[in-house]
């Protein structure tokens, strides 16, 4: 058994693994199957100050090794998250990571100043949602608000600040920097980039909202690809996201650079996948005799 | 634990026609914990997305599941090509299925086109008390209908073009039966418009209605809240999740 004990922006995760927002709730539905004390933390749903009814179904469709969505942020809200969901999260053991996503820079504070006086562990901002037509991905793709949003929420809160960012940008690296600059304590990447499918038969989007955020293996080289680009470009912890759906995939996300990483889409194809994902991710280090994880992460030998 | 997913072994595969497949699973778990009106989500080999899949038949004394599913598209055609002693990897049973009336005297159920498998549940639960009205496009799509004879409820069936049963909607028996019967329950499973027709019907005449719904889902179990279902509760228009939630609804609380 080796160390797979991390640690993010001076936060102890007992192993780097954690569903990522969206994909898991508030945990409800899968302690059915396994402890969340197993689990290296949890991103919650994101966030909005208010309820959010979400986009009109169909929300989901498959695509060739990976998937396309578009929730657009269904929650019930920040004030229903405090008082109904996060309490019980608490008691499990595990860090979690309130995931917030306001449609305005206000609406963000607002959320964030609240969530500073609970014990919540650590704030990802969410500036990358393809799914909504106000705030999300518009934030995150240019350099002047990625940093104003940043800065906004950092003056509101003392919780480690992670800041989640957009793969559908020119240089990721511009936005990471920017963020760093603003005062944000780690960077979480890819969201998910925007794709469509279309129902030949009907001539109509499969998705109601016509387009929808992709994920799945299919996305996996190139959230490699930006996460090593992210780590050598900024000081602060990267986290890993993108079609990670086995223990293999998230060694090879770490040795890009990545602290821990973030399991979405897997978890639709395999419930357990996060559990499965830490026991083969320990299976790994054992057979080549690597006693602690952190000795893999950045440690790609680049040509 | 309410629902469990596992490998199991397909005990039985047969053809019921053009693109329909019944396929009997051995999974003592699952049969046991299941209800009418669940469902279970099966992973089709090399693919992200379950589907989920309604249960036709629960034999909790030989812990078989039976499931019938159309052959639509990859996905389903994936499940349907896995054969005898094979596995499949399926969650379940999951959702919250039919409210069962152990009061009731007289219930109608009906299925239409691929909505007739999970009406079997209920048939086998109501026995006579029931009568299944099953809707089809036309002879060569009509299925089950020996089934639903067993359980000893009263069968009409319908088709669209004729060919076989009756040339009609299922509404017109449904409406002649409420009228001229004392109806405790109506549960239907099939395309929405029919659904919100026999949903209506069933409103005006004031007959407890239960509806399966159907849509396109994510983690099967209410935690992604991708198969959002607009409801109405209480007086304030909520989204329900298909998953969780249904696929069984009040015929009240559904939003057509």
């Amino acid at each position: 058994m080796a160390n797979l004990s991390v640690n993010v922006a001076g936060v102890d995760f007992k192993n780097p693994v954690i569903p990522a927002s969206g994909v898991f709730g508030y945990g409800r539905e899968y302690e059915e199957l396994f402890a969340l004390s197993k689990l290296g933390g949890i991103a919650t749903k994101g966030t909005t100050i208010t309820e959010r009814p979400g986009n009109p179904a169909p929300r989901i469709a498959e695509c060739p090794s990976g998937m396309i969505n578009s929730v657009g942020l269904q929650n019930p809200g920040i004030d229903a998250f405090i008082s109904r969901e996060l309490p019980n999260l608490l008691t499990k053991d595990t860090v979690i990571l309130a995931n917030i996503a306001g449609s305005t820079i206000d609406e963000c504070v607002t959320i964030a100043e609240k969530l500073d006086s609970t014990d919540v562990h650590m704030i990802e901002l969410n500036i990358s949602c393809p799914n909504v037509k106000k705030g999300g991905a518009a934030f995150g793709v240019h350099c002047d608000s990625a940093e104003a949003i940043t800065k906004a929420v950092r003056n509101a809160t003392k919780k480690p600040l992670i800041v989640k960012l957009s793969p559908n940008v020119t240089d990721i690296t511009e936005i990471a920097r920017a963020v760093e600059s603003a005062g944000a304590d780690s960077v979480s990447l890819i969201n998910t980039l925007l794709g469509m499918r279309i129902d030949i038969n009907t001539g109509r989007p499969i998705l109601k909202n016509n387009v929808g955020g992709m994920s799945g293996p299919a996305v996996f080289p190139l959230a490699v690809r930006m996460v090593w680009q992210v780590a050598n470009a900024v000081s602060i912890p990267v986290i890993g996201i993108g079609g990670i759906d086995s223990g293999k995939a998230a060694i090879e996300m770490m040795m890009a650079g990545a602290k821990a990483v973030q399991i979405g889409g897997a978890i639709f194809t395999d419930p357990y996948a996060p559990i499965r994902i830490i026991d083969e991710m320990n299976e790994w280090l054992d057979k080549k005799e690597i006693a602690d994880i952190n000795e893999i992460i950045g440690s790609v030998k680049p040509w | 634990m309410k629902y469990t997913k596992s490998l199991y072994p397909i005990v039985k595969k047969e053809s019921l026609g053009k693109n329909l497949v019944k396929i009997d699973i051995l999974c003592p778990d699952i049969a046991n914990a299941a209800q009418p009106g669940q469902f279970v989500h099966i992973l089709p080999e090399g693919m992200t997305l379950r589907r989920p899949i309604s249960i036709c038949n629960i034999d909790k004394e030989n812990a078989v599941l039976t499931i019938v599913f159309e052959v639509k598209q990859e996905g389903t055609e994936r499940i349907a090509n896995k054969n005898k002693g094979e596995n499949l990897d399926i969650l379940g049973p999951l959702g919250h299925g039919f409210t069962l009336k152990p009061e009731a005297e007289k219930v109608i159920l009906i299925g239409g086109g691929i909505g007739n498998p999970p009406m079997l549940t209920l048939a086998k639960y109501y026995g006579s008390k029931a009568t299944v009205i099953s809707g089809f496009r036309s002879a060569e799509c009509v299925i089950l209908q020996d089934e639903f004879k067993n359980t000893g409820a009263e069968t009409i069936l319908c088709t669209d073009n004729g060919t076989s049963g009756r040339k009609a909607l299922v509404t017109e028996p449904l409406k002649e039966l409420i009228k001229n019967n004392n109806i405790d329950a109506v549960y239907a499973c099939g395309p929405t418009p029919m659904l919100k027709f026999i949903a209506a019907i069933a409103n005006e005449a004031d007959v407890f209605c239960e509806v399966s719904m159907e849509e396109r889902m994510g983690c099967g179990i209410g935690a992604c809240l991708v198969c959002a279902c607009k409801l109405k509760k209480e007086g304030k228009d909520v989204m329900g999740h298909v998953c969780k939630d249904g696929p069984v609804f009040s015929s009240k609380e559904v939003q057509w």
